[in-house]
């Protein structure tokens, strides 16, 4: 049996729904995730899978439990990386933890080890004694995911564990993230990042103004949505004029196979993505086309959530 | 793989406040002195001279000196006056800037362990202020009465009347804009017209039957009578009972908008 599982999950504001009718199951043992833009419903979901929002629709089922009436039950065997951190500032560091691991209940004896091995374990043992406040924005974000470990939780729940951190502070929380997956320790985290759901995720589902727009693993979706590469052509001024000139050139067919020379075009404020599964033979054929400069790429993410939605991730 | 359920305790929660109080409790000890030395110096000697030579120790104050009036008085006031501190800010702040509440809200704590957590604490911090403030009356020849003893109990649950519906209040607060017109225009009044000065008699009518009316004149009848020794036991029991009935409605009403706020 799955660990979690929505079905017809909603969520409402007042009039505005933020969660709308989603389903999805996460498995034991699995990462899996949440990838969306800005106000797509991914906080709202996972503070209702952590058990502090009630739903306003469909079922949800946790460990077996009904949040509904087994919240405290379920909490206890959940650990919470909130997207805003919400650590003590003017507590030590291995406080911080102290007090988080009395929440549950945790003896002191449980819990001196515990923090020794989870400050080693984020790399903080050096700063134990310090004050939160100073700590750089990595810092506290490892200290979060430690805090949120302190109960050998079966499921950590991350929400953006790696939103305004700097790429190499970033590496930092990914790599630890695969040691727990490594250690067996279900995931369920949400992200805008592409690269981060591709990297981190075995299975994911995009959202999209609180629906799920597409599920699978990050190669099928990118098998199903998108070509196996893409061609950039970017011209800052006159990218409408290129995307005609580009339209025009796909009603020929491709020199070499014969099958249509793209598979699509997408015109952005500053270039036009070709989807191809050759983008080199592409490129040899632009003839007339004389774009300000050309990239080829492999599909990612980003491609899947621009078919689907016509909008990018991140503006 | 088999896990006992976490019981959880308000208790859990109180521990946190006592670390966070741990860091500065000297001060918060010091100031629980100087308050009560200032107030009592200022009012109860110099204030109370002119007083007293005026009414004379007269029925007025029942027969009492007014320092010996006014020190019962100012242990109740100032309970209060501490229980709102701490149920504004502080409350406003779990909720909204430190968000303490809602890392606990993420563990097995439910709404109701987080606010019987923290108003444990507000009692803790009430109740050892009033007993500071027991201690300078005592230095201040201001206790008649070996009951006084009991006197710092009843000024924690006048203050605690006040903290826990302030503090149901404050939990549907976005920000703290009205906190500032809260102290103004409902607890400083109540400060200067429940009695604590003078006895509430003094006043026209219509103001006195308010002033019954208000936690604090319940609050500085009891640590009056329990400081100076003046009998009044039917009528003890009655402002106790006001008292906790205001301490148990507003924590009623504080589980749901505590509730409410984390679990929306
Ligand atoms: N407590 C609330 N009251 C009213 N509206 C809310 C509340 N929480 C979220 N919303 C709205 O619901 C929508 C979804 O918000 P949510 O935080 O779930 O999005 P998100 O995918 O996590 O976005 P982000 O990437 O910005 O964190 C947004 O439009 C947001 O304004
Ligand atoms: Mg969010």
């Amino acid at each position: 049996m799955s660990l979690i599982a929505a079905w017809g999950l909603s969520k409402q504001f007042g009039d505005f729904t933020a969660v709308d009718g989603i389903d999805f199951e996460v498995e034991r043992g699995e990462v899996f995730g949440f990838l969306g833009p800005n106000g797509a419903g991914k906080s709202s979901t996972m503070r209702m899978i952590g058990c502090v929002s009630d739903p306003s629709g469909g079922a949800l089922r946790i460990l077996g439990m009904d949040p509904s009436r087994e919240g405290t039950n379920i909490r206890s065997r959940l650990g919470v990386v909130p997207q805003q951190d919400n650590l003590d500032e003017e507590l030590s560091v291995a406080e911080n933890l102290y007090v988080y691991g009395r929440y549950f209940d945790l003896p002191r004896s449980v819990l001196r080890t515990r923090i020794a091995e989870l400050l080693d374990f984020v790399q903080l043992s050096e700063r134990a004694s310090d004050h939160v406040e100073p700590l750089s924005g990595g810092m506290k974000r490892r200290l979060t995911i430690a805090r949120a470990l302190i109960s050998e939780p079966e499921v950590l729940l991350l929400d953006e564990p790696t939103t305004g951190l700097d790429p190499q502070a970033r590496h930092v929380v990914w790599e630890r993230l695969w040691t727990l997956k490594r250690q067996g320790v279900t995931q369920v985290l949400t992200t805008h990042y592409m690269d981060e759901a591709e990297q981190l995720c075995d299975r994911l589902v995009v959202m999209d103004r609180g629906k799920i727009v597409a599920e699978g693993s990050p190669r099928q979706l990118i098998e199903r949505y998108s070509t196996r590469e893409v061609v950039e052509l970017r011209a800052h001024d006159q990218v409408s004029v290129l995307t005609d000139a580009l339209r025009r050139l796909g009603e020929r067919s491709d020199g070499y196979s014969g099958d249509p020379l793209y598979e699509r075009v997408e015109e952005l404020p500053d270039r036009v993505l070709l989807y191809t599964d050759h983008g080199e033979r592409m490129v040899a054929q632009l003839g007339e086309v004389k774009p300000e400069s050309v990239l080829v790429r492999r599909s990612t993410l980003e491609d899947v959530f621009l078919h689907l939605t016509g909008r990018t991730l991140v503006d | 793989m088999a896990r006992t359920a976490v019981i959880p305790r308000p208790k859990l929660a109180v521990e946190y406040w006592l670390l966070t109080y741990r860091r500065n409790w000297k001060g918060s000890i010091l100031t629980s002195f100087l308050s009560p030395v200032l107030f009592l110096a200022a009012m109860g000697l110099g204030l109370g001279s002119l007083v007293d030579a005026e009414v004379g120790s007269g029925r007025d104050l029942g027969g009492l000196d007014y320092l010996d009036f006014l020190a019962p008085g100012l242990l109740a006031g100032n309970a209060m006056m501490l229980a709102v501190n701490e149920s504004t800010y502080p409350v406003l702040g779990g909720f909204k800037w430190y968000r303490t509440y809602v890392a606990m809200a993420s563990s097995p704590l439910r709404g109701r362990d987080i606010l019987l957590g923290h108003f444990t604490y507000m009692a803790f911090r009430v109740t050892l202020a009033s007993f500071v403030f027991l201690g300078v009356m005592a230095a201040f020849g201001a206790v008649s009465s070996p009951l006084a003893v009991l006197a710092p109990i009843c000024a924690a649950l006048c203050g605690m009347a006040f903290a826990t519906p302030t503090a149901a209040f404050v939990a549907t607060r976005i920000n703290a804009d009205n906190f500032s017109t809260y102290t103004r225009f409902v607890v400083m009044p109540m400060f200067l017209f429940s009695g604590i000065f003078y006895p509430v008699s003094q006043l026209p009518i219509v103001l006195e039957q308010i002033a019954w009316l208000t936690p604090v004149w319940h609050g500085v009848r009891l640590c009056r009578a329990l400081s100076t020794g003046s009998g009044m036991e039917w009528e003890l029991i009655g402002h106790l009972a006001y008292l906790v009935a205001l301490i148990l409605i507003g924590t009623l009403i504080a589980s749901r908008t505590f509730t409410r706020r984390l679990y929306e």
